[in-house]
C-alpha cells in the first residue's frame, strides 16, 4: 500500500568517504547506498572516489574497481557484464537499469546508486526479489499445449508466428520496469507487475501455446492486472529497449475482444 | 511469523475473472466526455448569460435535455470509477477503503439522479 515517507529505520544517513589511492586526470564521485543487515544502524551513503583513468567505461566496472580496491564489504550481485543476465539491476542516477551496460559517461555529475526501488534489500545493492519470482511462477511461465508434438521434430512455427514474439523473448527478468512502477510500489502484493506481464503475454501469443483463454482467465482482476494505470515507467527504464506497457495494453485488448 | 510459501501468497485469492467492465466503461465514458464536455462548457456559458425565459426554453428541448442526461451520466460514472481506483490504491485499511468506496458510489448515483430529475422536471413542465 502507499507509503509516502520511508519509515524511521529506513532513512539514509550520511557514511564514509573513500579517496582514491591514485589520482588521475578524470575523478568521478560514486555515492553508494550502503546497508548491513547485521547491525541496527540506519543505511548511509559511502562516497567513494574513483579514478576514472584506470577504471572500465561501465558503472559495473567502478563498483568492481571499488570492491577490488578500496572497499571489499560492498555487496552487489553481477554475473555476465554484457546485459543478458539480468543479476546488475540497480538504480544508477535516479533511473533503473543494469549497471554493466550503462556508462560512466552518460551520468552527470556525482554518480548515485541505490538498489531497486520499493523492494526489502538484503544487503546494500542486493534486493530481496523472491516474492517477484514467485509472481512469475504463478502465471505458469511454460509451454502449456494439448497437442501432442509432431513424433520426429520439434513444434513448427511459421515465420510469422516466430515473428510476434520478438520484443517479449528479449525479456531477461531484471525486473527495472516492475520495480519502477508506482502501482507496483502501492500494489505490488496483488498486481503482478509489468516483467512478469509481459512474460504471460509472451505466451499467450505463442502459437504453440494451447492455454490462450486460461491465461486470460487468470489475468483479468482488478490487481493482477488492471492495476496497470499506464504510467509508461516500465517501457521508460527498459534496459532492454523492450515495451512492457504495449504487452499488457494488448492483453486489455484481448480479454476485451473476447466479449465483443 | 508466518511459513507462507511465497507462491501460495502470490496466487492469493485467485482471478477476480472481472475488471474488463471497469476498464471498458471508464474508456467509453472518457470518450463521451470529450465531445458532450466541450459542449457542456459552451452551452453553461451562455445559459449564464441568457434571460431566465430563453435558459428554461433551451432545456426544454428534447436535444438539449438528452444531451444533458447523457453528460451527466458519463459524468458522474466517470468519476465514481475514478475515485474507486485511488481509494484502492492509496488507502490501505479495507475497512475504510470499502467504506469510502460504496460512500462514493451511493453520493455519485444521488448527484446524478438529483440532476436528472431536476432536468426532466423542467422538460416536462
Amino acid at each position: 500500500m502507499v507509503q509516502f515517507r520511508l519509515p524511521p529505520n529506513s532513512k539514509i544517513q550520511k557514511g564514509k568517504r573513500y579517496a582514491s589511492p591514485i589520482k588521475g586526470q578524470r575523478m568521478k564521485l560514486f555515492q553508494v547506498y550502503r546497508f548491513d543487515p547485521d547491525t541496527k544502524d540506519n543505511p548511509r551513503w559511502d562516497t567513494y572516489e574513483v579514478n576514472l583513468d584506470e577504471c572500465g567505461p561501465m558503472v559495473l566496472d567502478a563498483l568492481i574497481k571499488i570492491k577490488n580496491e578500496v572497499d571489499t564489504t560492498l555487496t552487489f550481485r553481477r554475473s555476465c557484464r554484457e546485459g543478458i543476465c539480468g543479476s546488475c539491476a540497480m538504480n544508477i542516477d535516479g533511473t533503473n537499469t543494469l549497471a554493466c551496460i550503462k556508462a560512466i559517461e552518460d551520468c552527470r555529475g556525482d554518480l548515485k546508486i541505490t538498489p531497486l526501488p520499493h523492494l526489502y534489500v538484503i544487503k546494500d545493492l542486493v534486493p530481496d526479489l523472491n516474492f517477484a519470482y514467485a509472481q512469475y511462477a504463478s502465471i505458469q511461465p511454460w509451454l502449456q499445449s494439448d497437442t501432442p508434438p509432431p513424433p520426429d521434430k520439434e513444434r513448427p512455427q511459421s515465420q510469422e508466428e516466430r515473428e510476434k514474439l520478438d520484443g517479449l523473448w528479449d525479456c531477461i527478468l531484471c525486473f527495472c520496469c516492475t520495480t519502477s512502477c508506482p502501482s507496483y510500489w502501492w500494489s505490488g502484493d496483488r498486481y503482478l507487475g509489468p516483467a512478469t506481464l509481459l512474460q504471460s503475454y509472451r505466451w499467450i501469443v505463442d502459437s504453440r501455446d494451447d492455454a490462450t483463454g486460461k491465461r486470460l482467465d487468470e489475468l483479468e482482476d482488478p490487481f493482477k492486472l488492471y492495476r496497470c494505470h499506464t504510467i509508461m515507467n516500465c517501457t521508460n527504464t527498459c534496459p532492454k529497449n523492450l515495451n512492457p506497457a504495449k504487452a499488457i495494453g494488448e492483453i486489455k485488448k484481448k480479454i476485451a475482444e473476447r466479449v465483443g | 511469523m508466518t511459513f507462507e510459501a511465497e507462491l501460495h501468497a502470490a496466487q492469493g485469492l485467485g482471478s477476480a475473472k472481472s475488471g474488463l467492465r471497469h476498464w471498458l466503461v471508464q474508456r467509453i465514458t472518457a470518450a463521451l466526455l470529450i465531445p458532450l464536455g466541450v459542449w457542456f462548457v459552451l452551452f453553461f456559458i451562455l445559459l449564464l448569460t441568457a434571460p431566465f425565459d430563453v435558459a428554461y426554453g433551451w432545456l426544454s428541448s428534447p436535444w438539449t435535455a438528452s444531451l444533458s442526461i447523457l453528460f451527466i451520466i458519463s459524468s458522474f460514472y466517470h468519476g465514481y470509477l475514478g475515485m474507486q481506483v485511488i481509494w484502492e490504491d492509496y488507502v490501505s485499511r479495507e475497512t475504510l477503503k470499502w467504506a469510502l468506496i460504496l460512500g462514493t458510489k451511493l453520493l455519485s448515483i444521488v448527484a446524478a439522479l438529483l440532476a436528472i430529475v431536476s432536468i426532466l422536471k423542467i422538460f416536462i413542465s
